[in-house]
């Protein structure tokens, strides 16, 4: 480090102005036939959609023939898409809510306290959300027998909080590590109690943090499998994940069915996905950063 | 496990027991609603679980209620029955090699796929954004939406990659129907959707890393190789070491992929120990107690996984 560089010294390794026009074909080379590969099932998802079921089970490598909505107004008048479609929404929406108002006040406590227990917390936060569903699905599936919860949305909302709690905590950890703990001082010294601190400083600036676990306890429940398998037994209560896969059964596959149904979800949820990613990549490796 | 998380406050003579309550009682309380909550709805299922996975409760045995009739559990305690029987099988062993195969093969591919696109997306150069909104989709769209779209990709008969491989002159593959294809494709399907998080989260991390450092290292005469080696590497660390081990968890719990792209199929060569114990409770004559029992193994695995983990932390100066 002892080598300051005098003012005029080359920016850096990678400046466009130094790289030889062959790298600059291969980097943009590579980059294409990356995008090809990452875009390229998506694409070819919305291409299957608009085809007739006689061409789609063909080995049509067309990517447009005889394009035609058939798939997406049966999927809309004649399926139950619609109602899986809300049935997701609430379990989500009500699993998002309710494990962000439960987990924050841990998150702030392990993030800014050393108290007796402190490891234990830790410990438990961690295990928990490395908890795959094989371990708990049996014992809840029986406790919700036998509370008569089977095929009710609250016992998957029940199921999802056992993994989406810690793993908010976790996350808001990370966030409220970012916060200055200045902040926390000033005002304790307004003699804010420590709640006080929190509700009314710490909370208001943490709202990004909030949000992104809330949206990530809500993806995770939207695209969640096993329980709401085993869990919804009716159609109609079936979540999106349950019931698309009804369209591709045992017996018969109707792929116009289930690319169009696919579009109509992946569509919304990528839209969102994209606008919210660089928050959800800082927040899932918040803490990380600063070590 | 869960269960000495409220003991172990550390023994505290009695005399300082209420001025550790009064200097603690509000971390205490911010905690309590996820504590209350894991204890009720993660402690109390995983103690009836150990206890279901020490009887030999299925399907048939289990207490149940139909209409009006109360049909009361006739399971019987078998003890670490389940436990040898699963630690003597074929099947176990079988299982776990697959699923640690899966594990490292994945998130090897995720962690060297994802570092390569994120130094190639570190570099100023024209179109950028529109790389990095292309090479993000495959995480935007939901999982399960994904395992359908490779399900039909990689279909057998009218499947597109087939299509493309006759089209060159190719015989077709029997992409799911092989045990070896199938294997092939549930990793094709799992490396494609996971590796946007590990190259956003590697790219956040590579322009954390100053400027400074690389232009020094310039300065002194070091080849890009070195400069990848010594500062590149080590300047990732704290990142890459989180994300392998997220990566590494939700591949090892990776369930709609197999689930729905193979259904643990042909004849149960892609299952992975998660989609083996689902499968024993809840297809076929359900076995409740075995199930609960391979859950009971996975969680063992777990738990020395993150006490590799923790150690690895607190080499890191980390302080817990």
């Amino acid at each position: 480090m002892s080598h300051a560089a005098p003012a005029p010294a080359p920016a850096g390794g990678w400046s466009r102005d130094r790289r030889s026009p062959g790298k600059s074909v291969a980097l943009h080379l590579t980059l294409i036939a990356a995008s090809i590969v990452s875009v390229f099932p998506v694409a070819w998802l919305v291409l299957t959609s608009l085809k007739p079921r006689q061409v789609i089970e063909t080995a049509s490598v067309a990517p447009i023939d005889h394009p035609t909505l058939a798939n997406y107004t049966q999927v809309l008048g004649e399926t139950r898409f619609l109602t899986w479609a809300a049935n997701s929404v609430i379990v989500s929406l009500v699993t998002a809510v309710l494990g962000v108002l439960l987990s924050a006040t841990t998150g702030y406590a392990v993030s800014r306290f050393r108290f007796p227990g402190f490891r234990s917390v830790m410990w438990m936060l961690l295990i928990t959300q490395m908890f795959p569903v094989a371990i708990l699905i049996v014992p809840i599936y029986n406790l919700m027998a036998g509370l008569g919860l089977i095929n009710q949305f609250p016992s998957l909302v029940i199921a999802y909080l056992t993994s989406t709690v810690p793993f908010c905590a976790w996350m808001m950890k990370g966030y409220f590590d970012t916060v200055p703990v200045s902040i926390d001082e000033a005002g304790r010294v307004d003699g804010l109690t420590p709640f006080g601190t929190f509700w009314r400083l710490i909370l208001p600036l943490a709202k990004p943090g909030l949000a992104v676990a809330a949206f990530y306890s809500f993806i995770t429940a939207w695209a969640e499998v096993a329980y709401a398998t085993a869990f919804m037994t009716g159609d109609d209560k079936y979540t999106l994940a349950v019931g698309l896969s009804q369209f591709v059964g045992q017996h018969k596959a109707e792929w116009g069915l289930l690319t169009a149904a696919s579009v109509l979800i992946a569509i919304p949820a990528a839209v969102v996905f994209l606008l919210v990613q660089r928050h959800l990549v800082t927040g899932l490796t918040a803490g990380a950063t600063k070590a | 496990m869960t269960a000495d998380v409220v003991a172990t406050r550390r023994a505290a003579p009695r005399s300082g027991a209420r001025r550790l309550l009064s200097r603690h009682w509000y971390a205490w309380a911010m905690t309590a609603p996820v504590v209350i909550v894991t204890l009720v709805l993660v402690g109390y299922p995983l103690a009836r679980g150990i206890y279901l996975s020490l009887t030999d409760a299925t399907e048939g045995n289990m207490g149940r209620t139909i209409g009006m009739n109360v049909i009361p559990s006739t399971y019987e305690f078998v003890g670490l029955k389940n436990y040898t029987d699963i630690l003597t099988s074929a099947e176990f062993l079988g299982r776990l090699t697959w699923t640690v195969v899966w594990t490292v093969v994945c998130v090897a591919l995720h962690v060297g796929i994802g570092l390569g696109l994120a130094l190639l997306l570190n570099r100023p150069m024209r179109l950028r954004s529109l790389y990095r909104i292309l090479l993000v989709l495959p995480w935007a769209v939901p999982a399960f939406v994904s395992a359908f779209i490779w399900r039909y990709l990689l279909n057998g008969e009218f499947g597109v990659v087939n299509a493309m491989l006759r089209a060159a002159g190719f015989s077709g593959i029997a992409w799911l129907d092989d045990p070896f294809w199938a294997k092939v494709s549930v990793i094709a399907c799992n490396v494609w959707l996971g590796v946007p998080f590990m190259m956003l989260a590697l790219l956040g991390g590579l322009q954390a890393i100053p400027r400074e450092l690389y232009e020094a290292a310039e300065v002194d005469g070091a080849t890009p190789w070195q400069r990848f080696r010594h500062i590149t590497v080590p300047g990732l660390r704290p990142v890459s070491s989180t994300v392998v081990l997220l990566g590494t968890i939700w591949t090892f719990n990776q369930f709609p992929v197999i689930f729905l792209l193979t259904k643990g199929g042909p004849g149960g060569s892609t299952e992975i120990l998660v989609t083996y114990a689902y499968r024993q409770a809840f297809e076929g004559i359900r076995n409740y107690s075995g199930s609960a029992a391979w859950g009971m193994v996975i969680l063992a695995l777990l738990v020395v996984m993150a006490a590799v983990y923790r150690r690895a932390l607190r080499q890191q100066g980390e302080a817990w």
